[in-house]
């Protein structure tokens, strides 16, 4: 569903930031990209939407080739991709509902996107879509006076709005506390799973990534030094994406496999982050 | 805690620390602070004030206000509410037409919107509206239009594209990339990330402006009056000039109360739009 092939990113300051990533994401699946701070996953998401543009290499998605695309075109393909971002990037000032409806920015000309005249069956969606993340009754509340968690569900129903068939998701849980994180994340990979999107998701959180993602692809340097399944993370393969450390306590053991959201949970899983940090 | 944790010295450690100092080099401070010094010293030396001229001229001062008393609204208020209302006009006009030319000046002159050619054809203008007061540029409006408000009024309206083109393209600058960046993500056009990404972010300060230069724009427009360019200034520069000042001081007394609404006005808005 999307390719990328030998994708490079240098920045101006002379920084290498992705060097020659080949990742391949077939339709459906949920695949979380883990590495250090300053790894590239940033820029590997953005590259692939061309908010950053790459230095070399392609990107494909579905039959389009991004990384060829003029202007207009681009607009385009960015409809089909849907992006999630760390600090909800939310416009502040605007309405739960203006949100929601700005991810049809891409459908809508301007003087109907000036005048808010969205047409009704995109209203009607983002209400439905509201109603599905609990948020219908908060439909013209500023965005600002929301709690990080409802921000954040916001943010996902406005990358849902653009029917997209791939979600770009970008630390969706730094901003969170733990019980949130846990929420957020199956939030968006039962919506990816309901719809067959194919997401990937960038998150520091090496015990989220294990628990939701159906496929892990470590980043170090902007090289990817590892790419399998949740179930292959062995402390010698954080050690290799992550460096030296004690990862004894990081990694997933069986029986936290059924843990769910609840108070006492919730307090064993924060204590397993402060641990892994 | 480990021995080398305990053999470290907290105690000696903070004895020895103090805050860092404003200027880093020791040099460096002590020159910047003795040619201070000096300055002060060789400045206040040089000032001449002749104190026997002062004492006279304080007379003549207080003379001069004296005569202000009492202000005379009644002699010439046809001319008053003439020159007050065209005051108000050539603020109105010059404010709107002032504000709709700046938004395209401030948007070509935020590095992170516009491309630089645009960029520093943009700054440049701006940068000329903001060298000349506005009393210079009035006199070569003048000096094209002829007297009257119409000069004074685009020498008002040229003043403002300067003022807000600059304060409002700061604001572009710092607005918050991030919104920006998830307009874009969605597929927006140019003019949508103009609209959803950007003006939401700086509406309240372009807001808050606006209404600050309308109260500037007042202000200035009763200078203006004294190089010919239109308005109550023209009023009270004849009053003056034939020794009628109990109708200049009619006049000073109206354009405060004037500026001061002007000002609790804009105050009310900037609070509102918060």
């Amino acid at each position: 569903m999307l390719a990328i092939e030998g994708l490079t990113k240098r920045y101006p300051t002379g920084d290498l930031a992705l060097d020659n990533v080949s990742l391949t994401v077939p339709k459906g699946q949920v695949m979380a990209l883990i590495g250090p701070s300053g790894a590239g996953k940033s820029t590997l998401i953005r590259c692939v939407n061309r908010l950053v543009e790459p230095t070399s290499g392609r990107v494909v998605l579905g039959e389009t080739e991004i990384t060829q695309l003029g202007d207009l075109a681009l607009r385009r393909a960015r409809r089909r991709m849907g992006m999630i971002f760390q600090e909800y990037a939310l416009i502040e000032r605007l309405t739960v509902m203006e949100n929601v409806l700005s991810g049809r920015l891409g459908y809508v000309g301007f003087w109907r996107s000036w005048f808010r005249r969205f047409p009704l069956a995109d209203i009607e969606e983002a209400f439905r879509l509201l109603h599905r993340v609990g948020l219908d009754h908060m439909v013209d509340k500023r965005a600002d006076a929301l709690s990080g968690g409802q921000r954040q569900r916001v943010g996902i129903v406005r990358a849902l709005m653009q029917n997209p068939e791939l979600l770009l998701v970008d630390e969706p849980t730094a901003s969170l506390d733990p019980k949130t994180s846990r929420q957020i994340m199956r939030l968006i990979i039962e919506l990816a799973k309901e719809r067959g999107l194919s997401a990937i998701i960038n998150i520091h959180d090496v015990l989220l990534a294990q628990q939701f993602a159906e496929r892990i692809v470590g980043l170090r340097a902007g090289r990817i030094v590892f790419d399998g399944a949740p179930e292959e993370m062995t402390p010698e393969v954080l050690t290799r994406i992550y460096g030296e450390e004690d990862w004894s306590k990081t990694i997933r053991r069986d029986e936290d496999e059924e843990s769910k959201d609840g108070g006492p949970t919730a307090v064993t899983d924060a204590l397993k982050v402060v641990a892994a940090q | 805690m480990t021995t080398a944790a305990l053999s470290f010295d907290a105690r000696a450690a903070a004895r020895a620390w103090r805050p860092p100092p404003l200027i880093e080099s020791v040099w460096l401070r002590y020159t910047v602070y003795l040619g201070a010094l000096l300055y002060l010293v060789v400045g206040l030396g040089s000032v001449e004030v002749n104190w026997v001229r002062a004492a006279e001229g304080l007379e003549r001062g207080a003379r001069f206000l004296a005569a202000f008393f009492p202000p005379d609204f009644v002699t010439h208020w046809f001319d008053i509410q003439e020159g007050i209302l065209e005051s108000l006009t050539m603020t109105v006009v010059s404010t709107v037409f002032g504000v709709i030319l700046s938004v395209p000046f401030a948007l070509g002159a935020a590095r992170n919107i516009a491309p630089l050619p645009i960029y520093l054809f943009c700054r440049s203008v701006i940068a000329i509206s903001r060298t000349f007061q506005e009393v210079i540029i009035a006199i070569l409006f003048v000096a094209m239009f002829g007297f009257g408000p119409l000069a004074g009024m685009i020498t008002l309206a040229f003043a403002t594209i300067g003022f807000l083109g600059k304060l409002l393209a700061e604001d572009i600058e710092d607005i918050d990339p991030s919104q920006a960046e998830a307009v874009r993500a969605t597929g927006a056009s140019w003019f949508q990330l103009l609209a959803w990404g950007i003006q939401p972010q700086v509406l309240p300060r372009f807001i808050g402006l606006t209404a600050y230069r309308f109260d500037i724009n007042f202000r200035e427009s009763a200078v203006l009056g004294l190089v010919g360019a239109g308005g109550i200034g023209d009023t009270l520069n004849s009053s003056l000039d034939r020794y009628e000042f109990g109708t200049s001081a009619a006049i000073l007394l109206i354009i405060i109360a004037i500026v001061l609404a002007c000002e609790y006005a804009s105050g009310w808005i900037r609070r509102a739009v918060q």
